[in-house]
């Protein structure tokens, strides 16, 4: 692993006197596989602060996760390499700590939720005895207590009769509920970041809503830093404060979330927003986007989107678009004609 | 026989398809030695709609409410507990042998996952000709292959790919793959079941777009099942609501997503997420407590009524029946149905 040493290039509002709670600085990482070299991550940067939602956006294989993975240190190495950029958490790099220190931010400083809550929970433990078992191993809590703390755990994230249900098994909960258990069980050690995977994206509508209020319920009671991963545009709107929309492991678009819904300023989430059929407008024709993600083992010259671009130019395919401020103090998109887009006077 | 279908005058608007109130009961049993039914899974209970030709009837419902055992049922893949159907006025689920294999021919699907409904060890050409083995006469042998070109043609691949295999393709191309097998036999109904959920975003809106098309160059009615109600709007004519197997509100696309009378239709339409941040907080949400019921163990009455905000001592003794309402002339299964101005102002 090689790390820069010196101040790297950061997001263009990132200043060293007020540091972030998290703030990732181009990261960069890569997979050996046996078909090859895939890079997946290339130079993404993001910060978040207490109390707030920073919501990243991507189709399958931008690279959402595999940041989100790099955070926690769950990243499976091999394959995965991480080939340079800085994790800060209250300014330490979690990149350069020892593994034991790292244990100690996970979990603890911040913790996460999956998609997939069945596969996430081990079927062969109560789901009592699951949530307790961290408070008994990290907080050296006797039985007792740990189950006792459980409960209350279990009456935070509102499953009915806590009490009653700490000894039943995660197959006889319902999806909603066993959600709810896992972000009980990310709780427990009162993180001060949680990443949200995907974490209404196997439930139904009516349940989605629920878990989502319950999110920004809790992040608004522990003053959490929430990032919530996701490709649902509907979802982002509901419940973020500022959006980064990656896509080929490059963060392409940066903004409040008002402004990016309003003035787009990368033709990508352009064509996104567009693609997406509006509950509560009619009649519309789908735009579509054309063509496929990129294969990231051979990702296009100059920018990655330019292939699938309507608005591409010769310099499209030569140069990498550089990150061009638009709009707020802290917005960019990386398009050689991020202004033009954002204006609308592109197509 | 087998042409009569083909040469027969076809009216936009007729009824094709007609369900009348089919039930599907799954056994729940227990024993090892002496296997005993102790309960069943009600997962369809009393379903009954039309579909017309040339139109697109979306089925909408959260997990469970029983719309992919509907889709199967229609497909003939499960055996119905009671109900019929008839297509084009034959009867679905008394055809056997051959005039079921013709019936069958007219009704193809289009499957959820596009990675696990082909098969890995054929190749495209074959995945698509295969329902010509089944039906020799739909393609003789020697035109098989140009027929197939030009499926693929249909759909949007490169003819010239004929010869791959499904890993070859992305997601959204094997839904194509998907759509072109279900299209090879001329079907007049295709039953779609959440065609789109596994794409990502930006390929959604390609193969919705794709359906459209075919419909209109094809004449083809839809049944489209899906969770997604925004998707369900883009494409749909008609929709009908499920709940624990049971229908619970149809109508025409606009009675349903502007005028819902349904308690859950509202519910579900409130929830879903509009990507419009300057709507946040604007837009009233029905929040709905708890989970679905077991289907195993409905409630009594209106099976809605354990998570509805409306429910009086009538919903737990008599079930709504789905009738035309005061309220707005579509039918709803509802005592108290009414327009809501929280979900619809105006």
């Amino acid at each position: 692993m090689t790390h820069a040493t010196a101040e790297p290039a950061a997001a263009p509002d990132a200043t060293a006197a007020t540091p972030h709670l998290l703030d990732v600085r181009d990261l960069h990482v890569e997979f050996h596989t046996a078909e090859g070299l895939s890079k997946v991550i290339n130079g993404v940067s993001y910060h978040l602060d207490p109390g707030e939602t920073l919501a990243v956006l991507g189709e399958s294989g931008s690279g959402k996760s595999v940041t989100a993975q790099a955070i926690m240190g769950i990243l499976d190495t091999p394959p995965a390499v991480i080939r340079s950029g800085q994790i800060l958490y209250q300014g330490r790099d979690l990149l350069t700590i020892s593994e034991e220190a790292r244990r100690q931010v996970r979990g603890k400083e911040i913790a996460m939720i999956f998609q997939d809550a069945l596969s996430a929970l081990n079927p062969v433990f109560p789901v009592g005895w699951q949530i307790a078992e961290t408070l008994r191993v990290r907080e050296g809590l006797s039985r007792a207590d740990a189950r006792r703390r459980a409960v209350e755990l279990m009456e935070l994230v509102k499953i009915p009769a806590a009490r009653e249900r700490i000894s039943d098994y995660p197959h006889q909960f319902s999806g909603g509920m066993r959600q709810r258990v896992m972000i009980a069980m990310s709780l427990a050690m009162k993180p001060r970041v949680l990443i949200a995977d995907e974490p209404t994206t196997a439930l139904d509508v009516t349940v989605q809503a629920q878990i989502m209020d319950l999110l920004a319920d809790l992040r608004r009671e522990l003053n959490m830093g929430m990032i919530l991963i996701t490709h649902d545009l509907g979802v982002v709107a509901d419940v973020a404060d500022r959006i980064a929309v990656m896509y080929a492991g490059r963060i392409i678009e940066h903004a409040d979330v008002r402004s990016l819904y309003k003035s787009p300023a990368h033709p990508y989430t352009k064509g996104l927003l567009e693609s997406i059929p509006r509950m509560d407008v009619r009649g519309q024709k789908l735009a579509t986007i054309k063509g496929l993600p990129p294969n990231l083992m051979d990702i296009p010259a100059g920018c990655p989107f330019h292939p699938r671009c309507p608005y591409a130019q010769q310099v499209c395919r030569e140069v990498v678009p550089p990150e061009i401020p638009v709009g707020a103090p802290g917005r960019y998109s990386a398009c050689h004609f991020a202004k033009e887009v954002h204006d609308g006077r592109l197509g | 026989m087998a042409a009569s279908a083909d040469t027969r005058t076809k009216v936009r608007g007729e009824t094709i398809l007609a369900v009348d109130n089919l039930v599907k009961h799954f056994p729940i049993s227990q024993g090892i030695l002496f296997r005993k039914t102790v309960g069943a899974v009600r997962a369809v209970d009393g379903v009954s709609f039309e579909l017309r030709r040339g139109e697109t009837l979306g089925v909408v419902g959260e997990s469970g409410c029983g719309k992919s055992t509907l889709a199967r049922l229609l497909m003939r893949l499960e055996t119905p507990t009671s109900g019929r159907a008839t297509l084009e006025g034959r009867d679905l689920f008394a055809a056997r042998g051959g005039e079921l294999r013709r019936l069958r021919r007219n009704m193809q699907m289009v499957m959820q996952d596009p990675y696990t409904s082909l098969n890995p060890r054929m190749t495209v050409g074959d995945i698509i000709g295969e329902p010509f083995e089944i039906h020799p006469e739909v393609a003789p042998k020697g035109q098989r292959q140009a027929r197939v070109r030009e499926l693929l043609d249909l759909v949007g691949l490169n003819p010239e790919h004929i010869n791959r295999y499904p890993h070859q393709f992305s997601g959204g191309q094997r839904q194509r793959i998907g759509i072109a097998r279900a299209l090879a036999l001329r079907p007049e109904i295709i039953v779609c079941d959440e065609p789109v959920s596994a794409l990502d975003v930006s390929i959604q809106a390609q193969v919705v777009n794709l359906l459209e098309q075919l419909q209109d160059e094809l004449g083809l009615s839809y049944i489209f099942i899906a969770h997604d109600l925004s998707v369900v709007r883009h494409i749909a004519d008609r929709i009908a609501v499920m709940y624990l197997g049971k229908i619970v509100e149809i109508g025409t696309e606009d009675e349903i997503y502007e005028r819902p009378t349904h308690p859950y239709t509202q519910a579900l339409l409130s929830a879903v997420p509009v990507p419009d941040p300057e709507l946040r907080g604007q837009r009233e949400i029905i929040r709905l407590t708890g989970d679905v019921p077991s289907p195993a163990n409905p409630p009594s009455g209106c099976r809605f009524r354990t998570r509805c905000w409306k429910a009086q001592e009538i919903c737990a003794q008599q079930e709504p029946l789905l009738v035309p309402q005061a309220a707005d002339p579509h039918p709803s299964a509802c005592h108290f149905a009414e327009v809501d101005t929280r979900v619809n102002p105006g």
